[in-house]
């Protein structure tokens, strides 16, 4: 936070102007995920000064000849004791210009949904490569969960070029490695960073090892990479969450629809269709506390008041007359199973969730499942087992409202729910 | 024409949006309210979520008799200025039935005892889901907890069996018996948390400026003198400094910072040069490298 004080004063202007950015951290043990995780946070100073000397302690403990910045990202016991993480872990930091969370997960294939969990919110992907192994499985892994959550930015950082003697030969063969297998992933923006995260290389300081490498650092591209399109702004989407009525005698009858705008800007005066019914009616007004709002868009939460009287509950849509999503009940999508106990079941039946939407639904078609190290289709298949990724056809109970995943996130995800344990066992990213 | 947020703006639609999930999905929730900055922020953004209906879920306090006065004065203050409900869980009313047993010896309080009667009170009111305050970058602890947190009968957390979270979709769905701990500022950090009380002029408890008062120095922090609940050991001498307060637990155990930051702003300044993570001042989370876990699964929030 020190970057924040100049001349004895705290920049506050400058604090709450600060952009969010979301990234997901996918690596393995050996790749030095933890380290470069660490060296951000310790490099922008963003680690506390007890913090600091616990992990100093621990290094020294363990007989560790550096401070270990690894230790900093460790989580639980039962972690720290087997030396690996093993779920999603949240992580916080800012410089001047952004705030920063960093879901951090660990990159074996046994934690796959793990990664799909953790690339679910997601703004921009690091993937880490180890520059002396070059484009490996796990590459391909990462790379294919980060398209397939269709996170915006994928940065490929190709570490520990310290060991392979800042060799801008072998930093230009692993992109070129990348870029061929890239060619098959629906991936739009991909950049390539060499780096030591041991060292500090181009994590936040430019290195002087490497003077033909004419690009940004991780962190000036954590910082810069233009986030303002992520979400939807054309399809006008805004699932009804609750129902505001106060009950008051000064708010006699009012009913105020509150939500979080999926997607698309939404203005008093608007005309909006109510679906499932199909009346169309306008925006009256987006209330605040303090005062009304001359626009709405995602992912804001708001409460809007409508113009006519129309019967509105939880789980309904205000959406566009002229740009309506899909409405039906038969839906076809990626899965990722995350049941370690169950597989997801041909004919099995499951409560899902979509937008604020909950219907039941029946397993028609299990298509095929994807190998994730080597993107090959397996067919004939009648279940999906943990960690597994396959394409799945199902009917609901109820008409979802739903758009393609790729084309809206908030819209075209659904997450699938056991009905004997209630547990969340998969993620669904919805094709059409 | 920018359709962006600040981070701070983000971060509140979140929030409310979480809170909304809560209303709507839960039979019977409530908002657990500490007196500390992080629970009142949360009353601020429950008020916003909802609003102009009043907050949907009472606030529940559990009173460890032991609180500073400071913070009881502002918390009757809040409740009514928000027009909400309170409930007050009592620990000196479990000591009494004898579910809860009184710690001795130096370093004796009353945090693990808070355990027993906000699982009492959860149960006596059948609440189905607790809102906290908690947050992710407080404790190594809590990095990997859920806005949606599933707890069994008995009101413990098991890390290992924490359901995914993805996207906003949020699920809340248990047997009869279970209930959430739900934490809407799982992603604030320390320094949010203060931009945001600068940003909407949110009103705290006196505790949190600097001013004089009379303390001893004890295991490298500054507790506030009390005749009954601080018993002064040997080598204690009391003294009075011009100190401040960076959370507000217990005043046995809540250690003091010498400062001169009177206003919000001279806060945040002194939060951004300081290196120090605030929990650092809690006596109650030196005690093992991981006391913060086995709390957790003990039922605490």
């Amino acid at each position: 936070m020190e970057h924040l004080v100049q001349d004895g004063k705290f920049d506050h202007h400058g604090y709450l102007n600060m952009e969010l950015l979301r990234f997901t951290t996918a690596g393995s043990v050996d790749d030095g995920k933890s380290t470069l995780i660490g060296r951000l946070l310790y490099d922008s100073k963003s680690i506390f000064q007890d913090q600091l000397e616990q992990i100093e302690a621990t290094s020294k403990n363990r007989g560790e000849e550096y401070v270990n910045l690894a230790l900093l990202t460790d989580g639980l016991r039962s972690e720290r004791e087997q030396g690996i993480t093993i779920d999603v872990a949240y992580r916080y930091f800012s410089t001047p210009k952004r705030k920063f969370i960093i879901a951090d997960t660990p990159g074996h294939i046994q934690y796959t949904r793990n990664m799909v969990t953790g690339a679910s919110t997601a703004n921009l992907a690091i993937i880490l490569v180890d520059a002396r192994n070059g484009v490996v499985e796990q590459t391909y892994r990462h790379s294919f969960i980060a398209s397939l959550l269709q996170i915006p930015h994928v940065v490929i950082c190709i570490n520990k070029m310290d060991l392979v003697d800042y060799s801008q030969e072998k930093y230009e063969e692993v992109v070129e490695q990348f870029r061929h297998f890239a060619s098959k992933l629906d991936v739009q923006d991909v950049r390539f960073i060499p780096i030591s995260a041991l060292l500090g290389d181009n994590v936040v300081d430019r290195s002087k090892n490497m003077p033909w490498y004419e690009g940004p650092t991780l962190m000036y591209t954590l910082e810069t990479v233009h986030i303002g399109s992520d979400h939807n702004l054309i399809d006008c989407r805004f699932p009804v969450q609750y129902v505001v009525r106060p009950m008051s005698n000064e708010y006699h009858d009012y009913r105020g629809y509150a939500g979080r705008v999926a997607g698309g800007v939404l203005k008093p005066g608007d005309e909006v269709m109510h679906l499932p019914s199909g009346i169309t009616t306008k925006v009256a007004a987006i209330k605040a506390i303090e005062g009304d709002l001359e626009e709405a868009y995602p992912p804001q939460s708001v409460t809007l008041l409508l113009e006519d009287d129309v019967d509105i509950s939880r789980g309904d849509m205000l959406v566009r007359e002229n740009n309506q999503p899909k409405v039906g009940q038969d839906i076809d999508m990626m899965v990722c199973w995350m049941d370690d106990k169950k597989p997801l079941q041909l004919n099995g039946k499951y409560t899902i969730k979509h937008t604020t939407r909950d219907a039941r639904c029946v397993v028609k078609e299990i298509l095929y499942k994807v190998d994730v190290n080597t993107l090959h289709r397996i067919q004939d298949i009648d279940s999906l087992s943990l960690n597994e990724i396959g394409r799945v056809k199902i009917r609901t109970t109820v008409p979802l409202f739903y758009d393609e995943y790729r084309r809206n996130r908030n819209t075209g995800s659904l997450i699938i729910i056991d009905e004997g344990t209630n547990t969340t066992v998969g993620a669904g990213m919805i094709i059409e | 024409m920018s359709y962006s947020l600040t981070h701070l703006r983000e971060l509140e639609a979140e929030s409310i949006y979480v809170m909304r999930e809560v209303a709507a999905q839960f039979q019977k929730p409530a908002l657990l309210f500490s007196g500390g900055k992080d629970s009142i922020v949360m009353v601020y953004l429950a008020r916003k979520a909802f609003w102009p209906a009043k907050i949907p879920f009472p606030l529940v306090h559990i009173d460890t008799g032991h609180n500073f006065p400071e913070t009881m004065e502002y918390r009757d203050w809040l409740v009514k200025e928000m027009g909400a409900t309170l409930i007050v869980g009592s620990v000196e009313d479990s000591i009494a039935r004898g579910t809860a047993v009184e710690e001795r010896g130096l370093n004796a309080s009353r945090n693990a005892l808070q355990t027993v009667t906000l699982l009492e009170t959860l149960e006596s009111h059948k609440f189905d889901a607790a809102m906290g305050g908690a947050r992710r970058d407080e404790e190594k602890a809590r990095a990997k907890e859920r806005f949606f947190s599933h707890r069994d009968e008995f009101g413990q957390w098991d890390p290992k069996n924490q359901r995914p979270e993805l996207w906003n979709l949020f699920n809340g769905r248990k047997h009869i018996g279970e209930h959430f701990r739900v934490f809407p500022i799982s992603n604030w950090t320390e320094m949010d948390v203060w931009q945001y009380i600068y940003q909407e002029n949110i009103p705290l408890p006196r505790l949190y400026f600097a001013h004089d008062r009379e303390v001893i120095e004890r295991d490298g922090a500054f507790i506030s003198t009390h005749p009954e609940w601080v018993k002064l050991r040997p080598n204690e001498t009391p003294k009075t400094m011009h100190i401040r307060f960076r959370t507000c637990g217990d005043l046995p155990i809540t250690g003091a910072i010498e400062s001169d930051a009177d206003t919000v702003e001279k806060i945040i300044y002194e939060v951004a040069t300081t290196r120090v993570t605030e929990r650092g001042n809690r006596a109650d989370d030196k005690r093992s490298e991981t006391s913060m876990e086995d709390r957790k699964k003990a039922g605490y929030f």
